[in-house]
């Protein structure tokens, strides 16, 4: 079952036509997938609410894989085949495969491109991102229950072309459709609607688990250009916690910790950090080498003071950014902080300081440049038009429609669109052979045309002979920036097409418009009722319609008595269509529908005996 | 004539036009969609029309233009959660025969 999600005034999707499109944050050390939910950007945890996913992956042996914590788990057991970071290989040679990466992996070179060697065989980078993004495509089906149409998927804006292709392939080999690769600063700056805001210059400060990006943007036209990008791919919130880990070690004058308490201080020097951004003091638990733990308090003060240099050493790639883009700290519009440790106070207190200005804190920084992603993917897959949030537009004062079987009116643009305006649906012939087909454009709120107004009438020509309910015909309302609407039709086979153009809101006056409309309500009820009687009409017609054709042809396969009790439930009917019952009618086609079963299944066998007779097995297409 | 919704639907409604950061309820409506059947409209309300008749339930402002309420009288909003999958759905006491999936139905 479909579960509904609200939606912006108007833009309630058609059933069956939700266009899911996601934007994912394909990071170094965690990603992320979002989407909007209820037209609110969100990103979507797992089944143990988690949002982050670890952006690692784990080999066993017999080629299955482990993504995320699990694996992230793992890494100090399997080391060599659970890779992490596999971003820093995304598009390189071996060559060029930076030291750690190397230390780490049993790096191989194929083809100018990096492998690594795991339990599984080798693994491109490709393959191992893909591994990633393939649990959050997953993640966002199951959440949202359908298929993904499109992806946004960001990429660092130093990113070279053979980075680039290689995030696409990895997206491609996952079965996402990439709708476009986003820079992560862009992405950022969108989270927070700056590109809705005035033209300018923006920066991004991103401080991420391993890595620093800075990035100046230029804001033109509603378009992003990065003017300028620095960084540090060596420093990120682990030299923090490093930092804090070798300080309580000294601090608690413990002998040399073993390889496994080292780690566990580095977590219990993580937790303190995190704790520290909105305590002014915590205990921390060292672990000591003879037995135990030790508590040693920590200050925020002492910590800052702690990493101070490591705040300073941010500053020297911005300050390098800004000297390539000719600016001063007081040309930028606005900072976007992006990333885990851009939580930390007194890092929000330098980038202030040092910019003249409070940075953008609202969004939470771990997951700013996904929902920027979601909110770029939106737009591209066409559930929202770009711009509309500042074009005052007009709106059309009636609904616009047409007339179906039955005398009834189908809405094709609804009351209140702005304009200009396109909109489709599709249509079909009531009869078996017809080949032309009426439309008449009526404009109002009431079910039966004959309330509405009527606009235009045509006809379309030269639908090619078909079985009823077989040609498909596509009808397109559109509504120009002048008001004027165009109502074409076309057969998606052949081609054949006509048109005709109207101006809907001709003479008719304000108080028409108004009467037109309170009509609509005041006759709500009666309408209702009437369009089902009107619809449970059209459906004993076309019952009664497809029986007599099968009587014509095929009348011998009945006997005299059945072919009485077919026809008495005919005529029935026949008489029943004329009533204004609703629930007797609807008895009339149930009836004729039982009576004609068994003729139904005769025709059925006759059909396939005529189709297999004279032919061998091996000659039937199957 | 009346609409409702769920405590667990006017908890979710609340919470989404908080980070929407507007509109004065939700707007429940109807729309015909293809040949027959009707489809739900569920949307955000950013202000009154003249015509509209609001319902008050859970603290929630519920919008319905008289067209629509013609097929949704009595029906309740409920938010339910499969899994994953989280959303509203509507139970509508006029709606005689629904598509497989719930999403349009037939009076």
């Amino acid at each position: 079952m479909v579960l509904l999600q609200l939606s912006e005034p108007g833009e309630s999707p058609d059933p069956h036509q939700h266009r899911l499109a996601v934007g994912i944050d394909l990071g170094t050390t965690n990603s992320l997938v979002a989407t909007l939910r209820h037209a609110v950007p969100e990103c979507l945890p797992d089944v143990d609410g988690r949002v982050l996913l670890p952006s690692v992956v784990r080999y066993h042996r017999d080629a299955s894989t482990a993504v995320g914590v699990d694996a992230l788990a793992a890494q100090v057991a399997d080391p060599r085949n659970t890779v992490a970071s596999v971003k820093r290989l995304m598009g390189r040679g071996l060559a060029d495969a930076d030291a750690g990466m190397r230390a780490r992996y049993d790096l191989v070179d194929a083809g100018g491109m990096v492998r690594i060697n795991t339990v599984a065989g080798l693994r491109t980078p490709v393959e191992v991102s893909s591994e990633i993004l393939q649990v959050l495509r997953q993640r966002a089906e199951d959440t949202l229950g359908g298929e993904v149409e499109g992806a946004v998927i960001t990429v660092p804006a130093y990113f070279d072309d053979a980075q680039r292709q290689a995030t696409k392939d990895a997206a491609r080999l996952a079965g996402l459709n990439v709708l476009r690769l986003l820079n992560e600063p862009t992405a950022a700056a969108i989270a927070y609607g700056l590109d809705k805001s005035a033209e300018g210059i923006y920066a991004v400060f991103d401080l991420g688990g391993g890595t620093f990006d800075f990035s100046v943007l230029q804001l033109s036209r509603g378009v992003f250009e990065v003017k300028a990008t620095s960084g540090d791919s060596a420093l990120g919130g682990d030299d923090f916690d490093e930092a804090l880990s070798n300080y309580l070690q000294e601090k608690a004058r413990g002998a040399d910790l073993d390889c496994g308490s080292a780690r566990a201080l580095l977590v219990e020097a993580r937790r303190v950090k995190e704790a520290l951004t909105s305590h002014d003091s915590v205990a921390a638990e060292v672990p000591m080498a003879a037995d135990g733990t030790r508590q040693i308090m920590v200050t925020a003060e002492e910590f800052h003071h702690l990493t101070q240099p490591l705040i300073e050493r941010t500053l020297q790639p911005v300050k390098k950014a800004l000297r390539d883009a000719g600016l001063k700290p007081s040309d930028i519009q606005a900072v976007v902080l992006v990333g885990g440790a851009t939580r930390m106070p007194h890092l929000r207190r330098a980038v202030e300081a040092f910019f003249g200005r409070p940075p953008f804190i609202d969004i939470d920084p771990d997951k700013v440049v996904a929902i920027g992603a979601a909110i770029q993917a939106n737009v591209l897959v066409g559930n929202r038009q770009e711009g509309e949030d500042w074009l005052l537009l007009d709106v059309i004062p009636l609904s616009l429609g047409l007339e179906t079987m039955g005398g009834l009116t189908e809405k094709v643009i609804p009351r209140n669109s702005t304009i200009p305006i396109a909109k489709a649906q599709d249509f079909t012939t009531f009869k078996d052979g017809q080949t032309a087909m009426a439309i008449h454009v009526v404009q109002g709120e009431r079910e039966l045309v004959q309330d509405c107004r009527s606009l235009a009438r045509f006809e379309l020509r030269g639908i090619p002979p078909m079985p009823a309910g077989g040609a498909r015909i596509r009808v397109t309302f559109q509504v120009d920036a002048d008001g004027l609407l165009s109502v074409s039709a076309r057969e998606q086979t052949t081609g054949v097409e006509a048109s005709i153009a109207v101006k809907p809101s001709y003479g008719l006056s304000d108080e028409e418009i108004t009467q037109m409309l309170q009509a609509g309500y005041q006759h709500a009820s009666t309408d209702m009722h009437l369009r089902a009687l009107r619809e449970q009409c059209v459906d004993a017609e076309r019952l009664l319609e497809a029986t007599r054709q099968a009587l014509n042809e095929d009348a011998h396969l009945l006997n005299a008595a059945e072919l009485a009790h077919v026809e008495q439930n005919m005529t029935a009917l026949q008489a029943l269509v004329q009533s204004a019952d609703t629930a007797a009618i609807k008895a009339g086609v149930d009836a004729l529908s039982a009576a004609t079963g068994e003729f139904a299944a005769r025709r059925m066998d006759q059909a396939i005996r005529k189709a297999l007779t004279g032919n061998r097995v091996d000659n039937l297409p199957i | 004539m009346a609409v409702t919704v769920t405590e667990a639907a006017a908890r979710h409604i609340n919470k989404y036009l908080e980070k929407r950061g507007k509109g004065v309820g939700v707007r429940l409506g109807v729309k015909t969609s293809g040949c027959s059947g009707m489809a739900y409209k569920l949307e955000y309300a950013d202000d009154l029309s003249a015509e509209d008749v609001v319902f008050e339930s859970q603290g929630v402002k519920v919008l319905i233009d008289p067209k629509s309420l013609a097929y949704l009288d009595g029906t309740e909003l409920d938010f339910v959660r499969e899994g994953l999958k989280e959303g509203f759905t509507f139970n509508n006491p006029n709606a005689k025969n629904e598509c497989g999936c719930g999403e349009s139905f037939n009076i």
